[in-house]
């Protein structure tokens, strides 16, 4: 990978929308499949500029709140606008300016990178002098260009997941959404792609990330926003939602499994904020416990504290 | 990567600069859509142009061999013109209801082609458009393959055979639509057996390409007239064999019509699953 391949435009220069106007912004949104309320009651404003993550367990409803920016899905309540444009109205015009890296691979098979790279190059409308000079810097930013005649059916997954990746950013998009961009890959892909991402907030692009990852969120994201069951319940800099909601210690207690569930007992009587944590008993805010703690291994808060202590969910 | 040149504008306008105003049916969105059909072609052109010409051909020599030892006397001249021309609508309705079903369900359901293409800025309208546009051209262009092989077998030229491949692509444009609506009704790929065995296989037996619609009883009869493929029969047999009339005009009435009335409700139907 190469990040920060996009340079050459300083940060945000004459990128961004009217001052100050939010890149994304969702107010009251509902969605529901049924019986099944995917998205409840949602208020959500994405600054231009920052590198945002939307963290949240399976079923969330982070890849409805996706699908509800391109306007592949309608919201049935609520106000969406995504870079000063009012959706689904004006959707085709705001994703003029946007990239899209969806979750599932959706990648023509039969075509070569070339050909994939050149069909959206024209899609987004890259003027047919410039068309060459995308491809071949997408082709690069995914580390590609040995491949380009190669058909998608003979690439790995990690070749595909960055061809998918520059997909999205063959127009040089102002807005970038990644829906679980490192989703099933190896640790090593994964880096490339954080490195990518990396990159692209420091040319200035937008990007709005979808991830279950805790870790994802908290190396890349300037922002997190903690959605469960379809709506926002936190949102601050990770260091922020790890003060706020596990404290600056945690206190891991191991021990055989009655040990565990004595401790898990005493934590809550003394209203002590705690999880099972594999073989541990992790309990919150450790600086504020008195003489009644018991043995353990005193750790810094993480976001994963945060995270499960916000949701209630665990999470791999 | 930095050593690039980097283009002078940026490749999308501003909101605020107002120069790029999107609309319906952008050609930009058409063009899009359907250089990535081009890009499939290139991968199978070599089949189907052998399935276009091997099969007048098959269709010719069996009727040939079949009706010579039958009515030798009597079919002797005529049937290469009536067989040819009713290979033509054929040709048309099976090059493009199929790609109407099976693509768009495995581009839509299988490959997720149109999710991908949805999230760029091209419509609904302007997806389905394209594909539909793109699947009748290729109908018309094909259309005229069993007319060529008739040459081969003692087909005359004529000059209205040049109107063919327009008709074949009001046609395809129909009957695309139909195969496009069909699919987004679908529940599962095997459903289309349904479509193909009981509405395919009598529509194109019930068309007057093989034997005229007037010897069939008249109950019948009336199910030929509204089926399009037998106005596609007709204008075709008539333009190919110089007989163009009045009566021609209906037929391709009813033939734009049918693709009017089909454009409108694939993109209805299937826009209904795609976005949702």
């Amino acid at each position: 990978m190469a990040p920060g391949a996009a340079a050459g435009r300083p940060p945000g220069a004459g990128r961004l929308g009217a001052a100050g106007s939010p890149a994304i912004s969702l107010r009251g949104v509902f969605k529901r499949f049924g019986a099944i309320t995917a998205v409840n009651g949602l208020d959500l404003e994405v600054p231009a500029g920052v590198c945002f993550g939307l963290l949240g367990p399976n079923g969330a409803g982070k890849s409805t709140t996706m699908r509800m920016l391109t306007a592949q899905t309608l919201a049935d309540e609520g106000t969406i606008a995504v870079l000063g444009f009012e959706l689904p109205r004006e959707s085709k015009q705001s994703r003029l300016e946007m990239g899209v890296v969806p979750q599932l691979d959706n990648l023509d098979v039969e075509l070569t990178c070339r050909q994939i790279l050149t069909v959206f190059a024209r899609l987004y409308r890259v003027p047919r002098a410039e068309r060459h000079v995308a491809v071949l810097r997408a082709l690069e930013l995914a580390n590609l260009v040995p491949r380009a005649e190669t058909i998608v059916k003979e690439l790995s997954g990690g070749m595909r997941r960055r061809l998918l990746v520059a997909r999205g950013l063959i127009h040089r998009p102002r807005l970038v959404l990644l829906d679980e961009p490192t989703v099933g890959l190896d640790p090593q892909v994964r880096q490339e792609l954080w490195s990518l991402i990396d990159g692209l907030r420091a040319d200035g692009v937008t990007v709005l990330m979808s991830t279950h990852y805790i870790e994802e969120a908290e190396r890349l994201a300037d922002t997190v926003a903690v959605m469960s069951a379809g709506r926002i319940i936190a949102q601050g800099t990770p260091a922020e939602l790890v003060r706020a909601h596990a404290g600056e210690q945690v206190l891991e207690v191991y021990g055989p499994p009655e040990r565990l569930a004595q401790v898990g007992e005493l934590a809550s009587e003394q209203g002590w904020s705690s999880r099972r944590s594999g073989p541990a008993v992790a309990i919150m805010r450790a600086e504020t416990l008195d003489g009644l703690a018991p043995e353990g291994v005193r750790r810094p808060a993480n976001l994963e504290d945060a995270f499960v202590a916000l949701t209630g969910e665990e999470i791999e | 990567m930095s050593s690039l040149a980097q283009p002078e504008t940026a490749p999308v306008a501003r909101p605020s600069s107002g120069v790029r105003r999107v609309g319906r049916l952008e050609p930009a969105a058409l063009a899009g859509v359907m250089s990535r059909d081009v890009a499939i072609f290139g991968r199978y052109w070599k089949a189907t142009t052998f399935s276009s010409i091997v099969q007048p051909t098959i269709y010719l020599l069996a009727f040939g061999l079949g009706f010579e030892k039958f009515a030798p006397h009597l079919l002797h001249v005529s049937y290469v013109p009536y067989v040819a021309t009713g290979v033509v609508a054929t040709a048309v309705l099976f090059s493009s209801a199929f790609p109407g079903m099976f693509n768009t369900f495995i581009r839509w359901q299988f490959q997720r082609t149109y999710d991908a293409m949805l999230a760029a800025p091209v419509d609904v309208e302007e997806l389905i458009t394209a594909e539909m546009l793109w699947v009748s051209l290729r109908a018309g262009v094909y259309g005229v393959a069993p007319l060529l092989v008739g040459f081969a077998f003692g087909l005359a030229p004529e000059w209205g055979m040049l109107l063919v491949p327009l008709i074949g692509f009001v046609t395809g444009f129909g009957f695309v639509g139909f195969g496009v609506t069909v699919a987004a009704i679908a529940k599962t790929i095997d459903n289309f057996n349904y479509i193909t065995s009981a509405v395919l296989t009598p529509m194109f037996l019930v068309a007057g390409t093989f034997f005229p619609v007037s010897s069939l009883p008249v109950g019948v009869r009336q199910v030929a007239y509204v089926n399009p493929l037998y106005h596609c029969v007709q204008l075709v047999r008539d333009a190919s064999l110089g007989n163009l009339g009045t009566a021609d005009l209906g037929h391709a009435a009813v033939l734009l019509a049918f693709a009017l009335l089909m454009w409108r409700l694939a993109i209805r139907q299937l826009g209904r699953r795609l976005i949702d």
